[in-house]
Formats: C-alpha cells, sequence, structure tokens
C-alpha cells in the first residue's frame, strides 16, 4: 500500500517527487511538498500517537499548529531529536525519521492504555486528590510513575550541536499571518512604501487560500491570485516576507518576537547555518491576521482516529492531494463544512451524510450539497463514534424539538468530519493586553479595543467571508501604514466570485446526549485528555472562576494552549454554571504562541559565550605560567599558581610563604578605579565615603569605606589623592559598577552644583601588585630614580613617576601585611611591567601568587571584604571599621541611619576572629555558631563563619566570622555544629599576624 | 521589552536602563536634624500607585545620565519623559486616560 490515498492531479505537492521517510522504524514515502502528517495520512496511517493520561490512540485532528494529538519526535541520537513537534507542521523531506510519543511498547498496542479502564480514577484534580497520601510517597513512588506514564516526549540528553541566530528588526508595520488578509494588509501597506514584515508561520504563504480550489478573485484562481501578491511584494524592496516564521510573543510598545525556522525542513543544511532565528521586531504599527481555527465537537469518542476537523480535511485534500478516507460523515454546526463535503465529493469520497446541528440549514451552500446528491440531515447531532486504532461507525441520532436526544442510527464510515464553528485566534492580541468582547451575533471572543498599537484583520477579529476578509486586510494594511506617518495611498480592492458564508453557524460546548453515554469519553481538550465529564466535576465541587477550572481539570494548559479547548471547556463551564458563556470569562492567553526552542531563546549565549569574558592585561602571562582561573564577577582572574603536581592548598602555602618570606607579584588589574575630578572632588568624597578626605594630602593614600544611605557597607577600596582637585579611587572588583552609578546617582540628582566628575578608569590601569619584604629591593632599580625608600615613600602614599619609561601611579599600600606596593601602569603596558618586574626580582625568589593566597594572607591580618564578611545588613562598626567613620563630618551617605538606635545595639553581629582547638581543623565558610554543644534544635545561632582558611604562616587554621556582640565575647568557646558532629571555638580578636603592623612601616 | 524615550538620546529599548524608584524625593538638606521616623519615611516609604507614577530612570548602556518619567504603572504606557530637576509636569485628563488605556 503505496499512497493509496494519494489523489491524483491534486495538491500542492509535487508528485514527480517522492520522498522516502520512516515513522516508528517503518518506511513510508511521500511527495515534496508533503508534512509528515498529510504523508502518512496518504498511506492511509491515521494512528500518530497516543494520548497523555489514558494513552488512547490519536491521529491528526488537524493539518495547522493547533494540532494537539499527532506529537512526534523527530531527528537521531541524544542530541538532535526534537520532541513534541507537530506532524502537521513537520515538513517532510528525504530520509526523515519521527517516532511516536506517549506509547509503550508500540504504538499499535500499549500498556498504558488500560489507563482508560482506570479513567474513574483519574477524574480533574487527580493529582491534588489522589496522591496526597501518604506524603513520603510522592517524591519517590507517584511522581515518578506518573511522570514515566504520562509526560510528553522525551527532552534530549546531549548539548544541542546547532546554533541559532538572534535579530533585532525595526519596521512600520508588521503583519502576522500570510493568509488573505495578511497578504491584502501587506501589499497595502507596502505599496505606500512602508517598510513592511510579513510573517507566516507555515513554509507557504497563502493561508486559507491554498486549500481553496473554488474562490476566484479578479477572476484567478485563489492559489494563483497568492502568486501575483507574492511576486509583486517580492519587488517591493521595503517588504520582507518571512515563512516558516511564527510570531509567538506580542511584547511591550509593540515588540513582537518571531521564530523563523531555518533548516527544519531540509535534509541536508548546509553546514553552519543556524537553525532558527529569533527577531525581536519593534513595529510602530501591527496589523494581526492570525486567522481563525475551527472548533471540534464534544462527544464520545471524538478522539478516534479518523475523526478530523472538516476544514483539516479540505486541506489535506487540496493542498496536499489526500483524501483522509473513502466514507466519511459530516457533522456540523456552519456552512463551511458543505464547502469540504463538496469538495471530497468530487475528489471521489464518498460523503455518506452531512448531519447539521442546525434545525433548518438553508444557503447556496446547503442547496448545492443537496443539488450534488449528498444526504443532508437537519437537526441532527452525533451520539458516539466507535473504533479503537481508526474509526469504522457513527452514530447519529435526531435533535428533538424540546431539546431531548432521539433514537441513534448507526453509519458506517472511516472518516468523521466535524465543525463547531470558528474560534478567531486572538493569541496576539489578547498577549498585547487588548481586551476581548463577546460578539453575541458569531457567539465567539473578537478582539475590542486594542492596547497597543496594533490593528486586528480579517477571521481573527470574525470577519469570514472571503471578500470582506480581502477588504479588511487591505484597509488594516493601509491604515496602519498611514499611522505609522506614510502617505496614504488607495488600499487595493478585489472581487471575489463565491458568496460563501463560512462561520456564521457553530456550537459551543458538549454535544446533546441520549440517556446516560459515556460523557466521561467526550473529549475537550486532547492534548492534555480533559474530558466534558472532567469540566462538570470540576463546577460541581465548586470551582467558579474559569481560571480555576483551567488549573483543576488542566484544560487549556497543554502545549497547544487550548487552541482548540478553551472555548468548548467554557460553554461546558458555563452550563454547568447556568450562566451565560460571556458571564464566565476567558482564560489568559500567554506566550509563546507555540512552543519555541530552548535553543532559540539561549541564541549564542551559551558556554563561552554565555557571559561576557573580562581578561586583564596580564592574563595571556598567567595563562603562560600554568595559573589555575576562577571567575570572579566577569573578569577571568589567576586563582594559583601551582607547580609540578601541586594541588591548590600546596600551592597556595608555597605562595603565602613565598610572599611573607621574600616577594609575591600579583595581578590586581581587576579593582574597580574610579577618577574623580574636579574644583569639588574632596567634597563629594566627603560626602560618598564615612571618611574624611579634606586633609589627606597630595600624595597620601587613605582606606576608604562607603555606606549606602541605610547605613550599610557598601564598598571599600584604597583612595589616593594625585592633586587637590584629583582622586585615584579603587572598589571591589564587582563593586565597581554599582558605585558608580551610586556615585553619579548622588552627583547628577542630588547635588548636581558641585563641579565634579567622574570617569571609570578600572580598564585604563593594569594593577601589579608587589608584596613581602623584598618588594623594595625588587623594584627600586626599576622605577627611574624615583625614591620609594621608607623616608621618601611610607606606608600609605603615593608617588607619580615612570617604570622603564612607562607612566606609573605608584601606591605603596598593602592588603597583605607585608612591605608593598601597587604598580599602576597604562594597560597598554601591563604585561611588559609586569615580565620586568618578573626578570628583576628572579635573584629574590619572586613568586606569582593568585586570589587564594591573597585571601589567606588578608584574612590574617584580619582585612574584610566586602560581600564575605558584611552581607549588606553589616555597618561600619560592625565590620570592625568603626575607626574609619568621620564624627567631625556634618553629614555623609549613610550617616543618619548610623545614628539610628537599631543600629547601635550591642548585640548587632561584629567582625571577630576564631580559633579552633585542633590547628588542621579548618571550618566551613557559612558555618552558624552556636552557645552551647548541646544547643536544643531549633538552635539559636549567633553568627556565622564568614572566612576561613589554612595559615602556612601560622601552622593552623583561622576563620573569621560575625557574631553577636563579637568583641564582648574575645575569650569565650562557641560551637559550631556540623553534621555527626561539634567543633569548639576560641573567639579571638580578628587579627591574627603581626597585629601592631610592624612589618608594614619598614 | 520597553522602549524608553531618554531626553537626551531619544527612543531606546528597556535593557539600555536602569530603573531608579520613584521620582522627587529629595535627600534632606541636613539629614542629622530628621526625627527617626522622618528619615524611615524618607528613606524606604514609597507611593506605589495604582496609575501614574513619576520615577527616576538612568541611561546605563547609553549617555549614563538620569531623567524622570511619567508611567501609568497599569499599562506601562509612558507619558512622557524629562529633565532631572524640572518638576514633575500636569498632565490633562486626556493624556492620562489615554496612558491608562
Ligand atoms: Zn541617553
Amino acid at each position: 500500500m503505496s499512497q493509496a490515498f494519494r489523489v491524483p492531479g491534486r495538491g500542492r505537492v509535487d508528485s514527480a517527487r517522492t520522498v522516502s521517510f520512516t515513522f516508528d522504524g517503518r518506511r513510508f514515502q511521500g511527495l515534496a511538498g508533503d508534512t509528515l502528517a498529510s504523508a502518512l495520512l496518504a498511506n492511509g496511517h491515521h494512528l500518530m500517537g497516543r494520548s497523555f493520561k489514558y494513552h488512547r490512540p490519536r491521529g491528526a485532528v488537524s493539518a495547522g499548529s493547533d494540532e494537539p494529538n499527532a506529537l512526534v519526535a523527530v531527528g537521531s541520537g541524544p542530541a538532535l531529536q526534537t520532541p513534541n513537534l507537530r506532524a502537521t507542521q513537520v515538513e517532510l523531506y528525504e530520509g526523515l525519521a519521527a517516532v511516536s510519543q506517549n506509547r509503550f511498547p508500540c504504538l499499535q498496542f500499549d500498556f498504558g492504555a488500560v489507563n482508560t479502564l482506570a479513567a474513574p480514577l483519574l477524574p480533574a484534580g487527580f493529582y491534588y486528590k489522589t496522591f496526597m497520601w501518604p506524603r513520603g510517597f510522592w517524591d519517590k513512588v507517584y511522581e515518578p510513575v506518573i511522570r514515566r506514564a504520562a509526560g510528553l516526549g522525551v527532552a534530549p540528553t546531549a548539548p544541542d550541536p546547532d546554533h541559532y541566530a538572534f535579530q533585532y528588526a525595526h519596521c512600520d508595520v508588521l503583519v502576522a499571518g500570510a493568509g488573505p488578509a495578511g497578504l491584502a494588509a501587506a501589499l497595502a501597506a507596502g505599496r505606500s512604501g512602508a517598510r513592511v514584515i510579513l510573517a507566516d508561520e507555515t513554509a507557504e504563504a497563502g493561508g486559507s487560500l491554498l486549500s481553496d480550489r473554488t474562490s476566484r478573485i479578479d477572476g484567478r484562481p485563489a492559489a494563483l491570485w497568492v502568486a501575483d501578491i507574492l511576486a509583486e511584494l517580492a519587488a517591493l524592496p521595503n517588504v520582507r516576507v518571512l515563512t516558516r516564521c511564527t510570531a509567538f510573543n506580542y511584547g511591550p510598545h509593540n515588540m513582537v518576537a518571531l521564530n523563523q525556522r531555518l533548516t527544519e525542513h531540509l535534509a541536508d543544511p548546509a553546514p553552519g547555518m543556524p537553525r532558527e532565528r529569533l527577531w525581536q521586531v519593534r513595529a510602530k504599527e501591527v496589523v494581526l491576521a492570525a486567522g481563525a481555527l475551527e472548533r471540534p465537537l464534544v462527544f464520545e469518542g471524538n478522539d478516534r482516529p479518523g475523526v478530523m476537523l472538516a476544514s483539516a480535511a479540505r486541506t489535506y485534500l487540496n493542498r496536499y492531494g489526500v483524501a483522509c478516507g473513502k466514507r466519511a460523515v459530516i457533522v456540523t454546526a456552519d456552512d463551511s463544512a458543505y464547502r469540504v463535503a463538496l469538495d471530497l465529493h468530487d475528489a471521489g469520497v464518498t460523503v455518506t451524510a452531512i448531519a447539521d446541528l442546525r434545525p433548518a440549514p438553508d444557503s447556496a451552500l446547503v442547496r448545492a450539497a443537496q443539488g450534488a446528491g449528498l444526504t443532508v440531515l437537519p437537526g441532527t447531532t452525533i451520539q458516539r463514534a466507535h473504533g479503537s486504532t481508526r474509526v469504522h461507525s457513527v452514530e447519529l441520532a435526531r435533535l428533538l424539538p424540546d431539546g431531548s436526544v432521539g433514537r441513534g442510527q448507526r453509519w458506517r464510515t472511516d472518516l468523521v468530519l466535524m465543525s463547531g464553528g470558528y474560534t478567531p485566534s486572538v493569541h496576539l492580541f489578547s498577549q498585547s493586553r487588548g481586551k476581548l468582547v463577546f460578539d453575541e451575533e458569531l457567539g465567539v471572543y473578537v478582539p475590542g479595543e486594542p492596547a497597543d498599537r496594533t490593528r486586528s484583520s480579517g477571521a481573527c477579529r470574525g470577519v469570514y467571508r472571503l471578500a470582506d476578509v480581502l477588504a479588511d486586510g487591505a484597509a488594516a494594511g493601509a491604515a496602519a501604514a498611514a499611522a505609522a506617518g506614510l502617505a496614504a495611498v488607495q488600499a487595493p480592492s478585489w472581487s471575489v466570485d463565491v458568496a460563501d458564508e463560512p462561520g456564521r453557524g457553530g456550537y459551543v460546548g458538549a454535544l446533546p446526549r441520549r440517556g446516560k453515554g459515556l460523557l466521561a469519553m467526550a473529549f475537550v481538550d486532547f492534548q492534555n485528555d480533559v474530558t466534558a465529564k472532567d469540566v462538570k466535576l470540576a463546577v460541581r465541587e465548586g470551582f467558579q472562576s474559569i481560571e480555576h477550572i483551567k488549573r483543576y481539570t488542566t484544560t487549556g494548559m497543554a502545549t497547544d494552549q487550548g487552541k482548540m479547548s478553551n472555548v468548548n471547556a467554557l460553554g461546558i463551564a458555563a452550563d454547568a454554571l447556568g450562566r451565560p458563556v460571556e458571564k464566565v470569562g476567558l482564560t489568559t492567553f500567554r506566550p509563546p504562541f507555540t512552543p519555541v526552542t530552548f535553543g532559540a531563546f539561549a541564541s549564542h549565549a551559551r558556554g563561552d559565550l554565555f557571559d561576557p569574558d573580562r581578561r586583564t592585561p596580564i592574563d595571556s602571562w598567567a595563562r603562560a605560567h600554568g595559573a589555575v582561573f576562577e571567575d570572579v564577577s566577569l573578569w577571568r582572574r589567576a586563582r594559583y599558581f601551582p607547580r609540578g603536581s601541586e594541588d591548590m592548598e600546596a600551592a597556595v602555602r608555597r605562595e603565602c610563604l613565598a610572599v611573607r618570606g621574600g616577594v609575591g607579584i600579583f595581578d590586581a588589574s581587576t579593582l574597580g578605579k574610579i577618577e574623580i575630578v574636579g574644583p569639588d572632588a574632596a567634597t563629594f568624597m566627603n560626602r560618598m565615603y564615612v571618611n574624611a578626605w579634606t586633609k589627606l594630602g597630595v600624595g597620601k593614600c587613605r582606606y576608604g569605606l562607603m555606606c549606602r544611605e541605610n547605613g550599610f557597607v557598601y564598598d571599600d577600596g584604597v583612595v589616593g589623592r594625585i592633586a587637590q582637585d584629583r582622586f585615584h579611587v579603587t572598589t571591589t572588583t564587582g563593586g565597581a559598577p554599582g558605585v558608580l552609578a551610586m556615585m553619579e546617582d548622588y552627583l547628577q540628582t542630588e547635588w548636581p552644583e558641585l563641579d565634579v566628575w567622574l570617569t571609570s578608569t578600572t580598564e585604563e590601569w593594569a594593577v601589579i601588585a608587589l608584596q613581602g619584604p623584598k618588594a623594595r629591593e625588587v623594584l627600586a632599580p626599576l622605577v627611574d630614580g624615583l625614591d620609594i625608600s621608607a623616608g621618601a615613600l611610607p606606608h600609605m602614599s603615593l608617588a607619580e613617576g615612570t617604570i622603564g619609561g612607562v607612566p606609573m601611579r605608584l601606591f605603596r599600600v598593602s592588603f597583605t601585611g607585608e612591605l608593598g606596593f601597587e604598580i599602576n601602569v597604562p594597560a597598554r603596558h601591563g604585561r611588559a611591567v609586569w615580565e620586568a618586574i618578573w626578570d628583576a626580582g628572579q635573584a629574590a625568589g619572586i613568586t606569582p601568587y593568585g586570589t587564594e593566597t591573597m585571601h589567606v594572607l588578608r584574612a590574617e591580618k584580619g582585612y574584610i571584604i566586602v560581600g564575605q564578611e558584611t552581607d549588606g545588613t553589616a555597618t561600619p562598626d560592625d565590620a570592625g571599621c568603626g575607626w574609619a567613620v568621620s564624627k567631625a563630618k556634618a553629614d555623609f551617605v549613610g550617616k543618619r541611619s548610623l545614628a539610628l538606635p537599631a543600629m547601635q545595639a550591642p548585640d548587632r553581629k561584629q567582625l571577630v576572629g576564631l580559633l579552633t582547638e585542633a590547628p588542621w581543623e579548618v571550618l566551613e565558610e557559612g558555618a552558624q555558631l552556636v552557645a552551647r554543644p548541646d544547643e536544643a534544635i531549633p538552635m539559636r545561632t549567633l553568627g556565622h563563619v564568614s572566612s576561613s582558611y589554612f595559615s602556612a604562616t601560622l601552622g593552623r587554621s583561622i576563620a573569621l566570622a560575625m557574631v553577636a556582640g563579637g568583641r564582648a565575647r574575645e575569650g569565650e568557646t562557641l560551637y559550631v555544629p556540623m553534621e555527626g558532629r561539634t567543633i569548639a571555638v576560641t573567639v579571638t580578636k580578628p587579627v591574627f599576624y603581626d597585629v601592631e603592623g610592624a612589618r608594614l612601616n619598614v | 521589552m520597553l522602549l524608553i524615550r531618554c531626553p537626551y538620546c531619544g527612543d531606546r529599548a528597556e535593557i539600555e536602563f536602569a530603573n531608579g524608584g520613584e521620582a522627587h524625593i529629595a535627600r534632606p538638606a541636613d539629614p542629622m536634624t530628621q526625627t527617626d521616623e522622618e528619615w524611615a519615611q524618607y528613606l524606604y516609604m514609597r507611593d506605589n500607585p495604582k496609575g501614574l507614577i513619576a520615577e527616576r530612570w538612568r541611561h546605563a548602556h547609553g549617555c549614563n545620565r538620569f531623567f524622570n518619567a511619567l508611567r501609568d504603572t497599569r499599562t506601562d504606557r509612558f507619558v512622557t519623559t524629562y529633565e532631572m530637576g524640572q518638576p514633575r509636569p500636569e498632565i490633562d485628563a486626556a493624556a492620562a486616560a489615554e496612558a491608562a488605556r
């Protein structure tokens, strides 16, 4: 059986080009231009998946992106398989390999289908009810079992090998949807000269016109008219047409996100081609031409493979040349299905009966069907569809004048086509926060007043007649262009020779039944397996709001977002609540319109490109010398320099001893740097920092501490006074942008009268820290005659000079407690100066050290690190830096807050040192401290360990901690409860080495 | 993503900006004369209106200048942006209604 259901001479597929593919490992053939669904249907294969909860056999019910059932995974391998694709949208290519989902062990026979028998046990809200007890079972039993049985497709397990492009775009008019309304709108706007982007989710622009063999526009067949319009659009340089491109998110201020699929339809995409492109389009005006979705009918067995939307059968026939069956029964509440019946009849498909829910359908179309000899049954409904993996018969029954349902009559069929009328696709409009209004006449929600600069046109606002749709689209396009500021042009107009009136009828809710029947198997939401009974049950259990009913039953919450189900669910709920549909309200439409791959969102921001990678001028030297790096904010910093087989612990011990005993060299270039210049520079510094700056002499340095207005420590760093009106400010590595932003805030908004300029100079300067007792002897010969003796350049002073001819700001500062210099040179000279010092230091045994050693050395001295000792709730005094706070200044940022009583409470957490009994015991940073070893649970914690290291210099462990009333606890024993044991610690001063600072002042 | 008009650079995407909280809250000239209650009021208490708010923005990835904006918190619609130091503009009823729409 090869493509036995292909109808020769029909469709836009290429009958000369056969395409081979596999589905669940079985080989099939289709034609170029097919979708996976149309190719399977051409082979008479309706069964395409199993349902989510009950594992019911399912086939394609639609031909587009609204498809809830035919979900497949495409591709092979752990990285390349993409799950949850709609077979109705997967374009066929040679060698395509697709597999069905939710089936075990195979699609034809599925163990999970016993869930159908267990359906009474899986009612609405079953997650909330059945599995609540016993509590401990949830993680280990219920959830894994449910996930295995129920989940949708399987996520790939290996990293995605594809790459994804990202693009911003601006346009005057964005048109979403390239059906008749969208094409007309794009042309009208395009002719005015507007920059137009026309996007359509399918492979080919034209929308419903591609499935229309009847209508003629200006005398041309609809499909040829589409070709004419596309040709004109292609000739307009100001118009861009994007196919396979879904507008999936309508954000604030007319920012619309599009997802364009570039390679998925290709058997052999060019290497390096991005798989998808995410567009962020800022449009002056938007025209929504999203069309309308046909509604299924809700009756028992409406999910049987072979039960489809009427419009889908027409699309498969006219666009893909596929008859979905041999004997069709049509059940409709709308005229449009008659056109489907006529097309099928014309193609040789037997249309057994047209059951019309309306009591007396009468229109030119109805009469045409009758004239063609088709059996029309007015006032007739469907009771159930029979079959398992394929429908084989249905029961039709008369709707009696008293509202009851007559006795059913069985009809043999292999194709049941249903039409409950049309639902305007208002998703994007709703995302744009436009209000929906209930259209009494059509019985559906349509766009009301827009909230953004947007216009809905055509079927997505309930305009269905083709002639009206074209006029509506053209008017919207012309109006949008005019609103975008372009000179108005005459909107194009066309004549249409067919007067079909689709969408005037329709049915909302579950079909009436005779007797009890199995409403439990009348599906509202196919993808989440929600039945009419579930919705009624939710109302009976007290849920009134449609939003609650949605969550309780999960209707509309699957990946299709209820495109087919929402209105019927609303109808059933309204019926059960005894309220009109428009009084029940509508659930929120959320982006994305259809699922978007994670890859498209991540785009290039993955792996090494996830974040910018900031490197210092000395980074290349550190790499060449075997440094192990760590990330510090966005910077890549050398953490330690292992020699031979050293691990971090061994390397850090050696580096620490080298600095204390000789000289070490450290790349401090990442320090934030701000140049503060102007006549009011000192005034500004006085207001921003807790310290006093007026009396700081030129050529002197001072440790600066900055609070926020709430009195808590925000940042710190050494500040040098270069001139009377010029300060060289350093900040923490991570804090630089925040400090500059805070300074700008005060300068621009509170004190604009101050004549001060702030410039970030972080990346202008390379900073080389040379630390240790031998630092001076290494540096002195290099600084071109500058006197750096203790007398000329004491601790906390600075000098400007040159080093090997390179301009230099030399700071005599120390973050190690040793004699130290920080050599600032222009960044471009950083590596050369570093190497000159490195060479000069060889005789002194100069040792490069990294951030880890820097941390240990500063902790030995009790120097805090903002963000490690402090956490946004520490005052300067808490952090042991009360000495830095000027008492003389009338004001500075944070001063008033520091005067609040709570900021001076004696039991605030204060910086202390901790020593363990066992010298080898290194506490864990973050560990909590308690008063007693047998503290009862819940323990009252007194504080926490903030820094903890093994000090090679002291031959023992040391720790810093923030402890309630800590300074008064000096000498006390506190306890660190750890898993399985408790560690005793003694509270000490937070300085462990050279308490007097003798080593600094040499 | 919002489109925000920097008074100095023109229309730019939201990602270029940092929100600076409610506008027109002046730091007291002499904080030390404030009572604890007054100071807490200045430090922490903000209006959070449902409707038009005057707020500060900084064009962080642009000119780095602060400016003020009038925005409707219900719709995210901006009525106007204006330079620091200027008073909150008077908005007529029609413009306010348009912003709320
Ligand atoms: Zn700007």
